[in-house]
């Protein structure tokens, strides 16, 4: 008998979401088939009253507004009560170690907890802390996982692409640092891609990285041909000013994707990027801009994507 | 779960077919012609989806899924659904005339729960509630305007509208998960 896994409770239930990896297809079809029925006829998101009287406590230990509001939103459209601590500027800095810090928002009745954190593993240890009534989501924690953006990323292609069977798909650009890219790679791997391609220099290439199934491409123009999908990831400006890149235009030049990069993919590729984008860096803004960008749906499915994961973990388990 | 139950036998329940017709029947003689069909999935809005059809006057026809406005949602949990229902109205429920319709009518807690989602869209002005089986045992005050069959079933026993795949209905029973 293996040791159950952290998300998931006796019964096999979602307890927590701390990360994609391990996490049975079932799953996930299950967040991306209830974030469907989310959107009302017009494409517009429903406001529901599910969570009426449940707390969410948005913890950011590290600041990203987009993640931070896309989950507001999604609370506040499933009639909870959120509340946003920017832990940066507080109990942290004054010596408050994390699990006190958890501890005193539990007593203030938090049923669940939005946990961003600089340190991988971080919600997971609070996970283990809590009350059975309670859960986390992970928002991004280190270099480890960002599973509600690679759950949005898989509705936004199963939305468009309808099936992931017949699909390669090329993740493009700083996958050592991403935590966004081992959730895409988890998850493309868990819903049955059949060809999953890494795009990027050598010195952002994390060692051993084929051991999950990727095929490594060095040279972009080879690794976006026939490509269905295009998954960008953003370059983190920090980068630049270690030894691992040369300069922003020479990456430009070698890993920007440009128009006619893009015209190496299929005809009806699609491109993802889960911002804030760099352009003229990581992506020039025609394709930003372009017929064939999603950019902007995901962040609105990033929406349905959040409350169904709320949804899925606030009923029940009582 | 989804065993089925030995009292009633499936073979002894009513045919559904000819319960249909009986509130076909109803409809044709008492429903306002100005009023809109809602079914409540996913019995409820197959009948009610066939009634828009069988109907003369042709009503408008919309469904609501009401496991977003359930009340056991803390103790249960959202309902895994695979089948893909989704609540459509394609008309303004703000000053409509609506008939519900459902199945199986029983605690009446889907009922509850599908007036409070169809409020969430606009304030009707009436709605009626059309079923195919009464079977007793509410817990909230309501009645239905157009009803085909009374009929007392065992508290432990879930009656189940079924549609094949020539849009047929059969009934049968299947033991409640306790």
């Amino acid at each position: 008998m293996s040791m159950r896994h952290p998300q998931l409770n006796q019964h096999g239930e979602l307890q927590h979401l701390l990360s994609l990896e391990g996490l049975p297809k079932a799953h996930l079809l299950n967040i991306l088939d209830t974030a469907e029925r989310f959107f009302d006829e017009a494409g517009g998101i429903r406001k529901l009253p599910l969570l009426r009287g449940i707390s969410v406590f948005n913890l950011f230990f590290e600041n990203s507004t987009r993640t931070r509001t896309t989950f507001e939103i999604a609370a506040k459209r499933l009639s909870a009560d959120v509340l946003n601590l920017n832990i940066n500027a507080s109990s942290q800095s004054k010596g408050e170690s994390l699990l006190d810090t958890v501890a005193n928002l539990s007593a203030m009745q938090a049923d669940m907890f939005v946990v961003r954190h600089a340190a991988s593993g971080a919600p997971t240890l609070i996970a283990k802390h809590l009350a059975p009534h309670q859960h986390v989501i992970n928002a991004g924690d280190g270099r480890h996982a960002h599973p509600t953006q690679g759950l949005l990323d898989l509705f936004t292609i199963r939305r468009v692409k309808k099936t992931f069977h017949e699909l390669t798909v090329a993740i493009v650009g700083d996958v050592l640092h991403s935590r966004v890219a081992r959730s895409q790679i988890h998850g493309l791997t868990t819903l049955g891609v059949p060809e999953l391609r890494v795009i990027a220099p050598k010195t952002l290439t994390p060692e051993g990285i084929e051991r999950l199934g990727v095929k490594v491409y060095h040279d972009m123009r080879e690794g976006l041909k026939n490509v269905d999908v295009v998954l960008m990831l953003r370059l983190q400006n920090e980068r630049m000013q270690g030894a691992l890149l040369p300069s922003s235009q020479e990456y430009y030049k070698q890993f920007g994707l440009t128009p006619d990069k893009l015209a190496l993919a299929k005809a009806n590729a699609i491109v993802l990027h889960p911002g804030p984008m760099n352009r003229g860096v990581e992506i020039d803004s025609a394709v930003a801009d372009g017929g064939q960008s999603y950019i902007l749906p995901q962040v609105t499915n990033g929406i349905a994507i959040r409350m169904a994961v709320m949804a899925i973990l606030g009923g029940g388990k009582i | 779960m989804n065993a089925t139950s030995t009292a009633p036998p499936s073979d002894l329940l009513p045919n559904a077919e000819q319960l249909y017709q009986t509130l076909l029947g109803q409809l044709k003689a008492g429903m306002t012609r100005h009023a809109h069909l809602v079914g409540i999935h996913s019995g409820g809005a197959w009948l009610a989806e066939r009634l828009a059809r069988d109907l003369a006057h042709q009503p408008q026809c919309g469904s609501v899924d009401v496991s977003f406005y359930r009340d056991d949602y803390k103790t249960a949990g959202l309902k895994n659904t695979r089948n893909k229902e989704r609540s459509e109205l394609p008309f303004a429920v703000e000053g409509a005339h609506i008939v519900l319709v459902d199945d199986v009518l029983n605690t009446g807690r889907s009922v509850r729960a599908a007036i409070n989602e169809l409020f969430d869209f606009g304030r009707p002005a009436c709605i009626e509630l059309a079923v195919l089986i009464d079977r007793g045992g509410r817990e909230l005050p309501f009645a239905p305007n157009f009803c085909a069959l009374d009929m007392m079933v065992q508290s432990d026993t879930a009656l189940v509208l079924s549609r094949d795949t020539q849009g047929t209905f059969t009934l049968h029973t299947e033991v409640r998960p306790s």
